[in-house]
């Protein structure tokens, strides 16, 4: 009987615990530092199409996107193709001009990546590449989804 | 004197709840990431064109102009190809050096340019599949090559290498892919 007690008494093992704080914050930062925060609401409608030969982008940051596709505007009801780049809607093309030029300046090495609805033309593809040559931020990225 | 003072409490920040709220601020950071990453086509566009400065000559049998035309058909030297084909094709156009040096295809694979060229109602897919068959001959030619000069894949030899400029199979292929100045008019 006393032999019972004596282990119970004895026995109390704790996990140390001071060094949780730090395991915690080293998890914060690294998230802290992968987060890219910004996220736009679509207004136009962009499904991706998929590629073999694609490659990552793994510099996110200097990554800016453009959005091409037919206008959202209601449950699965689609305007004309239309140009999206952050929040809002490219009213004429020759905008992009100004918008890109500024980005570029900002980001010296910018990389535009157009995420281009699937059943697009390209007449619109090729206008706002024009638009982007003139900017100046000619590395470009066609997005596409691995192929399964 | 001095010693009485030493020995009095000092004030302590408590820090029993530091790991609480550092773990709340984790949980948000993990809420929000995102980890999936961007994929796609990489590319360098043309510098606008200059009216001062002619473009530089380039001879035909270096030139392979491929043509998506509005119906999505694909023309190779203005013959139509089936997309599934253009691969075979880039690659025998390219890599003309282990061939029969024909005189229609390129001199060296360093001189070949593969210059792409749409319409205005060129469905967008299949410009990206056309490009995708592109990339696709390339990666074939330098995966050749990186096994027999190396005995591995491209893409391990790639990240071993340190510095793009030491890549010598990526020198033996440049990817010369060129945009064509779109059509104006129709």
């Amino acid at each position: 009987m006393s032999k019972f007690q004596k282990k119970n008494a004895k026995a109390k093992q704790e996990v140390p615990t001071t060094a949780m704080p730090d395991i915690v914050f080293m998890l914060l930062i690294f998230f802290m530092v992968t987060t890219v925060l910004r996220e736009v609401t679509l207004q136009v409608r962009v499904e991706l199409t998929r590629a073999e030969n694609i490659e990552k982008i793994e510099q996110k940051r200097l990554v800016s996107y453009i959005y091409i596709g037919p206008r959202i505007v209601g449950n699965n009801v689609y305007g004309e193709t239309r140009v999206q780049i952050d929040d809002a809607l490219i009213d004429e093309l020759v905008f992009i001009r100004r918008i890109m030029y500024d980005k570029l300046l900002e980001q010296p090495r910018l990389i535009v990546s157009l995420r281009v609805d699937r059943e697009s033309e390209m007449g619109m593809v090729n206008d706002v590449q024009q638009e982007l040559r003139e900017a100046g931020t000619l590395q470009i990225n066609y997005s596409t989804r691995r192929l399964q | 004197m001095f010693g009485k003072k030493k020995e009095r409490r000092e004030a302590e920040i408590p820090s029993s709840s530091l790991a609480d709220i550092a773990f709340l601020l984790l949980v948000f950071f993990l809420v929000v990431t995102t980890i999936d990453v961007d994929t796609g086509i990489g590319l360098v566009l043309p510098p606008p064109p200059d009216d001062t400065t002619p473009p530089p000559p380039i001879r035909e049998r270096n030139l392979m102009k491929i043509l998506v035309n509005s119906q999505g058909m694909v023309l190779i030297n203005g013959q139509p190809t089936a997309v599934e084909e253009v691969r075979e094709r880039v690659v025998e156009f390219v890599d003309n050096a282990n061939r029969a040096n024909s005189p229609d295809l390129s001199v060296s694979p360093q001189a070949a340019i593969v210059s792409i060229q749409t319409a205005r109602q060129t469905p967008y897919d299949v410009y990206i599949n056309m490009l995708d068959e592109v990339r696709g001959a390339y990666a074939e030619l330098r995966n050749s090559a990186s096994m027999q000069q190396f005995g591995v894949r491209y893409d391990q030899y790639s990240d071993s290498v340190e510095r793009p400029a030491d890549d010598v199979i990526r020198q033996m292929y440049p990817m010369n892919v060129s945009i064509a100045e779109p059509d104006p008019g129709n």
